[in-house]
């Protein structure tokens, strides 16, 4: 099973849909060996086209080496699909490198609906897992306003002057 | 001295688990033909029969990637520090991907030719 924080996955759709009707790609790592994906890094898509994705060699160069520094590593690598379902293609599957990686997908074809499936790809075969998406616990630094009516759990980001 | 070979999860099958393994060569080529004696198997992942390094296996000298130094004919010193990545790609379908393979495999050819 993924876990996975609720303002990653936001980050990963917004990217996602922004650059629809190309495809999108990223990572999320996390601390290695803790199978946590806490840090959100989206990358260029190289091949800038609607059905193929390609990191740029020296982009991820410098991204896997910013990771093996912090002692992380790629615990997420995501893509979208920009007119098909979330499952993997036969090219995903022949190109899967990382075994340790869920492979996360994401469907744009829905302007409304999201739709995420996460995977496991090793050695060709391919097994869907669950995702489990947790809502982060209420953000300290955040404005926390209480209106009449609304539940105190209500978290404002916005600083307003209200 | 020697190159530092940094080795992909994936590939570490054939280094019993080490993640930097060491080797020695003026090229490429020879480095992999060195490494291929103690890591048999290695140097199939990253070459492909016609004797190209494979579309989707990144690999860097230092900070520059190898197919901007010549592929299998980049020169190496002593000292020097390869890195091998699987390249990340992927997509919807298949045709993207397979003209990009078929346009390599064009200039591999063009290039044996010359």
């Amino acid at each position: 099973m993924l876990s996975i924080d609720r303002s990653i996955i936001d980050a990963i759709v917004s990217h996602a849909r922004r650059d629809h009707p190309d495809e999108a790609c990223g990572v999320v790592a996390g601390p290695a060996g803790s199978d946590t994906p806490t840090r959100h890094v989206p990358m260029e898509n190289a091949a800038r086209s609607m059905t193929f994705y390609e990191f740029d060699s020296m982009e991820q160069l410098r991204l896997w080496r910013e990771m093996d520094d912090r002692d992380e590593e790629p615990v997420v690598i995501y893509h979208s699909h920009t007119a098909t379902e979330a499952y993997p293609s036969r090219t995903d599957i022949s190109l899967a490198g990382e075994p340790g990686a869920h492979y996360l997908l994401v469907s744009t074809r829905e302007p409304d609906t999201e739709e995420i499936r996460s995977y496991r790809i090793v050695d060709g075969v391919v097994t869907e897992e669950p995702v489990r998406i947790v809502d982060a616990a209420v953000d300290p630094h955040a404005v926390q306003s209480y209106m009449f009516g609304q539940s105190p759990a209500t978290v404002d980001y916005e600083c307003s002057d209200r | 001295m020697a190159i530092e070979v940094r080795i992909p999860t994936i590939l570490r099958s054939y280094t019993g688990g080490a993640k930097v393994v060491e080797g020695s060569g003026d090229t490429l080529t020879d480095l992999l033909a060195d490494l291929d004696t103690r890591h048999a198997g290695l140097r199939a992942r990253l070459v492909t029969d016609a004797g190209a390094l494979h579309r989707f296996v990144n690999v860097y000298v230092n900070d520059e990637d190898v197919r901007f130094l010549g592929a299998l004919d980049a020169k190496l010193n002593d000292g020097d520090s390869v890195t091998i990545l699987p390249a990340v790609a992927g997509g919807a379908f298949g045709f993207a991907a397979a003209a990009a393979i078929a346009s390599h495999a064009a200039a591999t050819r063009a290039a044996a030719a010359r």
